[in-house]
């Protein structure tokens, strides 16, 4: 029996009126992977924090390895042995895997680093992870951007443990960017890692990966410990019931829908790189979900289909009419596309709420073309209402509120755009269980109205709640769409890889 | 009214004109007798409005998400074709108008150039900065150009006995229409909210079917009409087309936009605080003359004001 490496005993952190943590206690074993799983704004991320010395908590105590420990900043959690891998990558793409790893505590002597010692650590950094992971490419020498975001997670890890004595490692999200074989591989490094004596702290919203990677699990909702316990003796309904505290009694909600007319047709259309002879058919009152790996050439679909990426060749008719090639005219024909960059593409978070949701319709909110800011506010608190959008008002910036909201101005811009066809890019991406419930409703109500809908998405679970066919997309080229009653996760999941 | 004041300090120019009043009644208080006459109210106002017509355009530049190097150039060649025109004939609104219409070419051709090769402004306007120089100093063979303004001069001109109901010159009155429109073009035209969201995230642009590549042309053109007309506003200073004129003019135009709240990193900004940021400058400026102060006080200080102003804008960003 492994003693307890890590342990929080009734942590609690005030911001404000706010209380972040109110009373957080759990324990962590040397050699296990154990999961902390919340929706978003439960408080993981301020716990970790904690736990790296970047936020200072009000009250608790942290043991490591029975002694007490108080991080009083990231750099004296790292020599205490405590790292994290964040969810946004924090690599230099200009650097080399080598000094990427090192990266502000290159070994020097009177100022000039060493570079026979660099490459080593990061050899033997690199042996560490690559080892278990199969990975090739990965080697000192490398450039950091042109490694696929798989290898540059693996670097991230590596930077992680090349920390003599690195006793706690905290991924937070880790397979955000993976899909299928990259997932596992990662699994297998950190199964390796926690094999050898590393304490893992592994933080994700994919339920079932967390139940396929984690020894244990502790709970959060709003700041507090709501369970934990060991993951084999849980079922999933039971951690979804525990974060949301309620039982998520239907998750995936299906009204009856009768296909009409074929509104979007996509015929051997060619990107520069990818896709490469896509053809499909999408008719209004259905869910066509697009499956594969992260790479497949999914996004860069919906991307020229949308007119943002150029088509070499074939054609995309809306309604029977094939215009120019350019999201303007797409939008003009009643197509919208909600991109998986949320932040980065899909929106424009310094600016409002309003501004965001009316920015691909401007006019119409007032006479003589002009914008008039009350018709704007008014249009977007309509569809706050509607989506339950949580603000102060409609002025309020889109960097101030959480991934779900987020999400939901993306979403209703479409809307109040009134699209007929919906391309939605990983809608569900990064937002908590309850904004995904209310996606999910969102969908099978458009769907219902008779709106076409083509949603990606890497979660399958997901996939087959809510779609009626399901096409599968591999490097590039694009599988016929069948019903989803014909399928199996199984097959989907053998079609992606090409096993 | 914690909230309401906590609401009104939300509109990125309160601060700046908070800092305007207090710089103004700080001056007032220790020279009683000459800057708290009316008249230097009128004087600093002058001085204002070649720099405020230009922070209006460069604000509009600076939403973008980009920057204009070139306004000191565009300036001085401005005033170099006014000149020219003037001595070949031409009427005063011709000239003005030749003037008006030069700058506003190059700016056309530097947004294009920016918005269709994709080369980051800071590049190109450099280059522009040096190649309208010099176009200004050959048009002019190396020389200043004496021209007979024709009236030109009364746009900043003190104002004769029968125009005294202006109470402010022309060019001041053409200062404070120009910044009206302009923010009324942000405001309430889809090109403004198209600059905005420009400059804010380009790649949303491009998703919510912003033509991107227009608007930032137009943006560059509509800047140096402004320049253009600020050079207008030069020239009736200075009666002769002065090539080597307003060196290094672009960086008050910037710091005025700066100090007024825009962000160089594009999406926030407004006119009003970059006029306001003008006035501060100049009321700074007149402030040290007035106390006798060296030359190199007031530009320390306007230093620290810049850093300031920008430091104050984070923090209330943090607030949120």
């Amino acid at each position: 029996m492994p003693g307890a490496r890590l342990i929080t005993r009734d942590v609690r952190k005030t911001f404000g009126p706010t209380v972040a943590l109110g009373g957080v206690s759990y324990s962590v074993e040397a050699g296990r992977v154990h999961a902390l799983i919340g929706e978003n704004g439960a408080g993981k991320s301020t716990l970790m924090n904690v736990l790296v010395g970047a936020t200072l908590p009000d009250s608790g105590e942290l043991l490591l390895d029975g002694a007490s420990y108080r991080p009083q900043s990231p750099q004296g959690a790292r020599r205490a042995g405590v790292a994290m891998v964040h969810q946004e990558l924090s690599l230099c793409p200009h650097l080399s895997v080598a000094e990427n790893i090192v990266l502000g505590a290159e070994p020097s002597r009177a100022g000039f680093v060493r570079q026979g010692e660099t490459r080593e650590i990061a050899a033997r950094a690199l042996a560490r992870v690559a080892g278990a992971s199969r990975e090739t490419t990965l080697v000192p020498e490398a450039k950091v951007g042109d490694l696929s975001p798989a290898g540059q997670q693996l670097v991230e890890i590596a930077r992680a443990v090349s920390q003599t004595r690195c006793r706690v490692l905290i991924l937070d999200e880790p397979t955000s960017s993976l899909a299928g074989e990259d997932v596992q591989r990662l699994f297998a490094v950190i199964r390796a890692l926690a094999d050898k004596g590393v304490a893992i702290i592994y933080i994700s919203h994919f339920l079932e990966e967390v139940q396929q990677i984690a020894d244990g699990f502790t709970v959060l909702r709003d700041g507090v410990t709501v369970g934990s316990g060991i993951m084999a003796d849980v079922k999933l309904a039971d951690i979804v019931g525990l974060m949301a505290g309620r039982r998520v009694e239907q998750l995936f909600p299906r009204s009856p829908r009768t296909p009409g007319e074929v509104v979007l047709e996509v015929d051997r259309l060619e990107g520069e790189d990818k896709p490469r002879g896509a053809s499909l058919a999408l008719r209004r009152g259905e869910v066509l979900g697009i499956a594969g790996l992260v790479g497949a050439g999914r996004t860069e679909l919906v991307r020229t289909i949308f007119g943002l990426d150029p088509v070499k060749s074939g054609t995309v008719r809306v309604l029977g009419v094939s215009g120019p090639s350019s999201p303007s005219a797409r939008l003009a024909a009643g197509v919208g596309l909600l991109s998986e960059d949320r932040k980065g593409e899909g929106l424009a978070t310094q600016l409002s709420i309003a501004d965001n949701l009316t920015l691909s319709k401007l006019g119409g909110l007032g006479p003589l073309g002009l914008v008039l800011p009350g018709r704007q506010r008014a249009a977007a608190r309509a569809w706050m209402d509607r989506l339950a959008i949580r603000a102060s008002d409609a002025d309020e910036a889109v960097r101030n509120l959480s991934g779900g909201n987020q999400q939901k101005v993306a979403l209703a811009r479409l809307l109040y755009h009134d699209a007929d066809v919906f391309l939605l890019d990983e809608p569900t991406r990064g937002i908590d269980v309850g904004s995904k419930a209310q996606i999910y409703e969102l969908i099978d109500k458009l769907a219902g109205r008779g709106k076409a809908l083509l949603m990606i998405s890497s979660y399958l679970p997901e996939l087959f709640g809510v779609c009626d066919r399901i096409a599968v997309m591999r490097r590039g080229r694009l599988g016929p769409a069948r019903p989803v009653a014909d399928l199996t996760e199984h097959a989907v999941l053998m079609e992606a890889t090409g096993s | 009214m914690a909230l309401a004041l906590k609401k009104v300090f939300r509109h990125s120019w309160v601060g700046p004109l908070v800092a305007l009043v207090a710089v103004y009644v700080f001056f007032v208080v220790l020279r009683p007798e000459t800057f708290a006459r009316p008249i230097n109210l009128v004087t600093m106002a002058r001085q204002t409005v070649v720099v405020g017509i230009a922070a209006a355009g460069m604000t509009m530049v600076i939403i973008s998400g980009g920057i204009d190097l070139s306004v000191g150039s565009s300036v001085a060649l401005t005033t170099v074709v006014i000149a020219r025109l003037l001595n070949g004939g031409a009427g005063p609104f011709t000239a003005a108008l030749g003037g008006v219409v030069v700058a506003m070419a190059a700016g056309c051709i530097v947004g294009s150039i920016i918005s269709l090769l994709r080369i980051t402004p800071f590049v190109v306007t450099l280059g522009a900065m040096t190649i309208l120089r010099g176009a200004a100093k050959g048009i002019a063979n190396q020389q200043k150009i004496d021209a007979d303004a024709r009236g030109l001069d009364s746009l900043l001109g003190v104002l004769g006995e029968g125009r005294r109901w202006m109470i402010f010159p022309p060019g001041v009155w053409a200062l404070f229409v120009v910044s009206l429109l302009a923010a009324a073009v942000l405001r309430y035209l889809r090109f403004g909210r198209h600059v905005f969201a420009l400059g804010s995230n380009e790649r949303t642009a491009k998703l919510c079917g912003v033509p991107v590549e227009a608007v930032k042309i137009g943006v560059y053109t509509l800047s140096a009409a402004l320049t253009g007309l600020a050079g207008v506003m030069e020239f009736a200073t200075l009666t002769v087309g002065d090539p080597t004129d307003s060196i290094g003019l672009e960086l008050e135009v910037i710091a005025a936009s700066v100090i007024g709240g825009a962000s160089l990193l594009g999406g926030e900004g407004s006119i009003l605080g970059s006029v306001i940021g003008a006035f501060l400058m100049t009321v700074i400026k007149t402030g040290s003359t007035h106390l006798g102060l060296p030359n190199w006080v007031e530009e320390v200080v306007t230093g620290i004001i810049i850093v300031v102003a920008v430091s104050l804008d984070r923090l209330r960003h943090r607030r949120g």
